[in-house]
């Protein structure tokens, strides 16, 4: 058997969300040098701030400024950081509860080793440069022995408020698609179109998962199928996709190659879109390089007869 | 209408570092066929279908559908699917089963972890407007809350290095991690590697079923006396790590408080962990606590928590076990906590 196949994979998006008043409020803050909390109904301060009580879960919407100095609560230290974390060198994650709140915010303290760090390590914000709205605009923590900052008494209004993010998130992956779907795009490297049989009910899946959906059994048995089919249902698209060279409007179809259980998607080209119609007969055409059918055209036979693709719809 | 709903059987797939050579499905199909051999039914005989998955471990969008196939979804079947432990999988199927609309349920979950990169994976479940976008990690996260167990005085190291050598010692043929593993060196201090679970790919899924349905299936069925399941406030800033009152409150709401328990089935990826739950789950020293070796021997994500359910109903079948509690977690420093309570019928 040879190998299964693997390649790269990367999702990425960037997640655009919007804030309600209370997230506002304090990312707006951290653009303009300010940390604010908000007061629950029994007189605690939340930093960082959020919208309900997380005790009895009444809207909380009392903002009030804390120091840029605190104590940490708890830390660990990260001798490796990973991509997209605060600090490239060598850091300790912390919870600093700040002067004026009563619960703690997580962030990176900048300090030359895990000897220097300890809980009720005193602490203070240092500033990013470039201050967009973010819980980034905190750069980290830094080692601090002064006394306790005196907040502000900010209200939490803000003229030109931050109303939303961009929180972009990027993951790698190595996509392997097992053995059955290996099996099946390997024969399409040559140009062969492979299913697998059901020993239980002998359909013929193709492209073939290496499961049976009807009998939920393991299928294995190789089925050379096609290479002509028979046309069982289409559309014809009008809209002209992104990065894509065909010319609209063309037509997209469901074809069931001879001998398979079930029919496969593909374009269908060779003919004007307007004369494509149920029962056509079609085989593949392979462009130079492809690893996969280009489209499928007409093959000039008559077409196939209804009842002899009707379950295939 | 009030039921008794048990466990019939379990099944699970060896863990292993990676499983690349196998899509999901692939991977997941033996343990189906397992486990129903196990009761005799075919997939058209399960009244309800309940699974466990996470897109964000597989890096496709409804990944889980293509699990289907290896539960004969044609025709169709009455089915269900949470994005999370299957754990959270079975207390929707015992729910739908308690309701009388269905007599049997298949529930199963399954993870690949080996695609990605799991630490970054799992920082996409935090809060994306203050954590996520500082990409802490899920040692980071289980580090500051042992230190701050350690700042307490409820462990030190060499206790949390002692719970993963008693872990690892099991004699459990399906774990990633046996015998004598090595502390290791700091992933994120104070957790070294042996404090760590393994990163693996596996399956698992059991079979409930409701009254004399569950007697006819299983000689000694391990009914489930009471399940529940909460969670903390998201903001880790507001919790106290050193505590677990979610854990208190399930065990508390599905009965485990009612009399002791022998055997306990701790979902705890981390050492450190362990030491909570068995304070929130008030489990004295004679507990056999993960006799399977939990999740520091084999922590497949999605199925780690059904597993902790099956290998305590399993005891139950073999009769090594009489009363049982599983417990189930999800998220960053045991968020989200479920508790089962499972007996067998008194000999």
């Amino acid at each position: 058997m040879p190998a299964v196949l693997k390649a790269p994979l990367v999702v990425e998006f960037p997640f655009t969300r919007s804030l309600g008043p209370v997230q506002s409020a304090f990312l707006s803050g951290l653009r303009d040098r300010v940390v604010l909390g908000v007061k629950t109904g029994d007189g605690r301060t939340l930093v960082p701030p959020v919208e309900y009580d997380p005790v009895t879960a009444e809207e909380i919407r009392d903002l009030v400024e804390v120091a840029p100095t605190g104590t940490v609560t708890t830390w660990a230290w990260n001798h490796e950081p990973r991509r997209g974390q605060p600090l490239s060198s060598p850091f300790a994650w912390v919870l600093v509860r700040l002067d004026g709140a009563d619960t703690a915010l997580l962030h990176a303290l900048d300090a030359p080793g895990p000897d220097a760090v300890h809980t009720g390590l005193r602490v203070r914000v240092r500033w990013a440069e470039d201050r967009v709205g973010a819980i980034t605009d905190i750069a980290c923590f830094e080692p601090y022995d002064g006394d306790p900052a005196e907040p502000g008494g900010h209200s939490g209004a803000f003229e030109d408020p931050v109303t939303g993010i961009v929180a972009a998130a990027r993951l790698d992956y190595t996509y392997s698609p097992g053995r059955a779907q290996s099996a099946y795009i390997n024969a399409l490297s040559e140009r062969r179109n492979v299913g697998e049989r059901c020993p239980s009910c002998r359909k013929v899946y193709v492209p073939p998962r290496g499961a049976c959906p009807t009998c939920g059994v393991a299928t294995s048995e190789q089925v050379e199928v096609g290479p002509g089919g028979t046309v069982t249902t289409f559309c014809i698209v009008n809209i002209k996709a992104k990065n894509l060279d065909i010319e609209v409007p063309y037509v997209y179809g469901h074809i069931a190659l001879d001998g398979a259980g079930l029919a496969l998607h593909g374009r269908i080209g060779g003919i004007p879109y307007d004369q494509v119609r149920m029962g056509l007969r079609v085989e593949p055409v392979w462009t130079e390089g492809g690893r996969f059918p280009d489209h499928y055209r007409p093959t000039g036979e008559p077409d196939a007869d209804y009842e002899t693709y009707k379950e295939l719809l | 209408m009030t039921r008794d709903i048990a466990v019939v059987a379990f099944a699970q797939s060896d863990v292993l570092r990676t499983t690349e050579e196998q899509s999901e499905v692939e991977m997941l199909m033996p343990v189906l066929h397992d486990v129903l051999d196990r009761t005799g039914l075919k997939t058209a005989d399960i009244d309800f279908t309940c699974s466990g998955s996470s897109d964000y471990l597989a890096g496709r969008a409804f990944s889980f559908t293509l699990a289907l196939d290896g539960v004969g979804a044609w025709p169709p079947i009455s089915e269900s699917h949470v994005e999370m432990d299957g754990a959270w999988a079975l207390y929707e199927a015992w729910t739908k089963l308690l309701t009388g609309d269905a007599d049997t349920a298949l529930v199963y979950s399954y993870g690949k972890s080996s695609p990605g990169s799991l630490r970054d994976v799992l920082t996409r479940q935090l809060d994306p407007y203050y954590v996520a976008p500082l990409w802490p990690d899920s040692v980071a996260l289980a580090a500051l809350q042992a230190q701050a167990l350690i700042d307490a005085g409820a462990t030190d190291e060499p206790a949390l290095a002692a719970i993963g050598a008693r872990s690892r010692a099991v004699d459990n043929p399906r774990a990633q991690l046996k015998g004598d593993v090595p502390q290791g060196e700091y992933v994120v201090r104070p957790l070294r590697t042996g404090d760590c679970p393994p990163i693996g790919d596996g399956a698992a899924a059991v079979v409930l079923a409701a009254g004399e349905r569950a007697r006819d299936l299983c000689t000694r069925p391990a009914w489930i006396r009471g399940i529940d399941h909460r969670i903390e406030a998201h903001s880790l800033g507001v919790r106290d790590l050193t505590d677990s009152p979610s854990t208190r409150l399930a065990a508390e709401k599905a009965g485990a408080f009612e009399r002791p328990v022998e055997t306990a089935e701790l979902h705890a990826p981390f050492s450190s962990q362990e030491i909570v739950l068995r304070k929130a789950l008030r489990l004295d020293a004679d507990v056999r606590v993960n006799p399977s070796g939990g999740a520091l021997a084999a922590n497949p994500m999605m199925a780690a928590g059904l597993i902790r359910i099956g290998e305590a109903a399993a005891r139950i079948h073999r009769g090594e076990s009489d009363r049982a509690l599983a417990h189930a977690t999800s998220g960053p420093c045991l968020q989200q906590n479920l508790v089962a309570v499972l007996e067998g019928d008194p000999r």
